[in-house]
């Protein structure tokens, strides 16, 4: 049984349909992107299934008692609010002090408890984010363009992150990106999205298909292929879950 | 001169609360524990401005009293928490709140005036709903004052980590199954309250002040958002007997004089040397 899922969704702003027809679901353990262009209704998506904004026609179910992590797409605390890493955390459930330092190891920010919020860079921010979510023990994670402001390999080693992270605790994944190159091979699935479902299916086969081709153009190829190499290099040998579907070609 | 008042309140009175100067240092600190935290949570919000005008609204709530023969405290409320859940229902469906707000502000305060003034017997007495009148704090009014504050600090307390939460990220609150517009409507009523209790105090004027300044002072010495609201009761309760001081031995209005102590504590603090 899937975790999550949308049946044929629809979401109005107004008159304005910004998202037409809209049927997925989300099994456990499996890594899910959502590819589109700016203002194709991503983020709004991820905000219905989360049950943030009405859905107009159609409808989400949610596993009964399904624990969300959700990662927004930016956080801007308001810096006449004093608040540290450590008490960020224990918001809205209180988490013991162990639990905290061991999320924020977790995700390669030890040390950091003390730290307000405010003086965070963009990546540690993303990190601390990502720890808040992991202390509900999720059973999906939910990430909006959670590697925007980061560099490439900033974005790399986000990603593997969550991979290891899935691997761990066997969360399903559910991000939204706009960006083709790393997060494509770190998705087991990838729907692109332009108020509607374009296509749908592996990085392998969603990047051939002329829907995809047509939303973001022919020259991403390039790009695709090399992050393929890095990703096949990075990992090779110490992954026993390497099961994505998406080929190894090294020319 | 807060040591003179400090030694009066500790005088050994056996009827303590008969003593005016005590009761007045008692509704400033009463007051100051509500306005604190709620006044931490106006200052994280940005809610300065809708804090003036539920204030505001007062005074059209103490005309409504004198005119339906209600309680001061009574009417206040009615009139602020009905400001307080326009504007607050203003606000979710998006409208413009600079303009807004300073509509309903002034609005609320120019028709208030107006209203009061059909009873001539309360004409003289305009100034201890504008500027308040501490110093003529019964003991009713004390326990009015206390209780209300004391109902604010446990409203804000049940609420607390849902509210923190919807005031760091809304889309965060409602991941986690918090409705944001339900806290938001938490901090309405206790602005509401906050206004009622307030007004005897510092007046219906600077109500928003006292609200800001303490929490805007008390933002430099905190690490956490709990610190900053618990300091932000202290300089409060400080600002008040300070104030109170003041005004006894200059014989200034009592409520601007409590607000002059707060904004002078918030620029020591503004001041203060960083390590």
């Amino acid at each position: 049984m899937s975790l999550l899922s949308a049946d044929h969704v629809c979401v109005r702003f107004g008159s304005d349909e910004v998202l037409h027809d809209i049927t997925l679901s989300l099994n456990p353990a499996e890594i899910v992107t959502i590819l589109g262009p700016n203002g194709s209704g991503k983020s709004t998506l991820l905000r219905a299934l989360l049950g943030i904004l009405p859905v107009a026609e159609g409808r989400i179910q949610r596993q009964p008692g399904l624990r969300i992590g959700y990662v927004p797409q930016r956080l801007q605390i308001d810096r006449t609010m004093p608040i540290t890493v450590s008490r960020f955390l224990s918001l809205p459930v209180r988490v013991t002090d162990a639990a905290a330092v061991e999320a924020l190891a977790r995700v390669g920010m030890a040390g950091h408890d003390a730290d307000q919020m405010t003086a965070l860079s963009g990546g540690q921010l993303q990190r601390v984010l990502l720890a808040r979510a992991l202390l509900a023990g999720p059973q999906v994670l939910m990430l909006d363009e959670p590697t925007q402001g980061l560099d490439q390999p900033g974005e790399a080693a986000f990603y593997r992150l969550i991979e290891e992270v899935r691997r761990d605790t066997g969360a399903a994944v559910l991000m939204v990106s706009h960006d083709l190159h790393v997060v494509m091979a770190a998705s087991d699935r990838v729907i692109c999205l332009n108020g509607h479902i374009c296509c749908e299916g592996t990085p392998r086969v969603v990047s051939t298909a002329p829907e995809y081709r047509a939303l973001f153009g022919l020259g991403t190829q390039g790009a695709l292929a090399l992050y393929r190499h890095e990703h096949d290099h990075d990992h090779a040998g110490d992954d026993p879950h390497h099961h994505h579907g998406h080929a190894h070609d090294h020319a | 001169m807060p040591a003179t008042i400090l030694t009066i309140i500790t005088g050994t009175r056996t009827t303590m609360l008969d003593d005016f100067l005590v009761r007045a240092g008692l509704a400033a600190v009463g007051l100051s524990l509500a306005t604190g935290p709620l006044g931490s949570f106006v200052v994280w919000r940005r809610m300065a401005y809708f804090g003036d005008a539920t204030a505001h609204a007062a005074i059209l709530g103490v005309a409504l009293a004198l005119a339906t023969d209600l309680p001061i405290g009574l009417g206040t409320l009615v009139v602020a928490l009905a400001m307080a859940v326009t504007v607050a229902s203003l606000a979710a469906r998006g409208w413009a709140m600079d303009t807004t707000l300073g509509v309903l502000a002034h609005s609320a305060l120019a028709f208030g005036l107006v209203a009061i003034s059909f009873f001539p017997a309360v004409r003289t007495d305009l100034s201890a709903y504008l500027f308040g009148d501490i110093l003529a704090v019964s003991r009713t009014d004390l326990a009015l004052i206390w209780g209300g504050a004391l109902a604010v600090l446990a409203l804000l307390a049940w609420r607390w980590q849902a509210l923190l939460t919807a005031t760091v990220n809304e889309d965060l609150a409602h991941a986690a199954g918090i409705r944001p517009d339900r806290e938001r409507l938490v901090l309405v009523l206790a602005l509401a309250l906050v206004v009622a209790v307030a007004l005897k105090v510092v007046g219906a004027l600077l109500i928003a002040a006292m609200l800001i300044i303490p929490a805007a002072a008390a933002r430099s010495f905190a690490r956490t958002p709990e610190a900053m609201a618990l300091i932000a009761i202290g300089i409060g309760a400080a600002s008040g007997l300070g104030g109170l001081g003041l005004s006894i031995w200059q014989d200034t209005p009592t409520g601007p004089s409590i607000v002059v102590a707060a904004a002078l504590l918030f620029l020591l603090a503004t001041l203060r040397p960083r390590h």
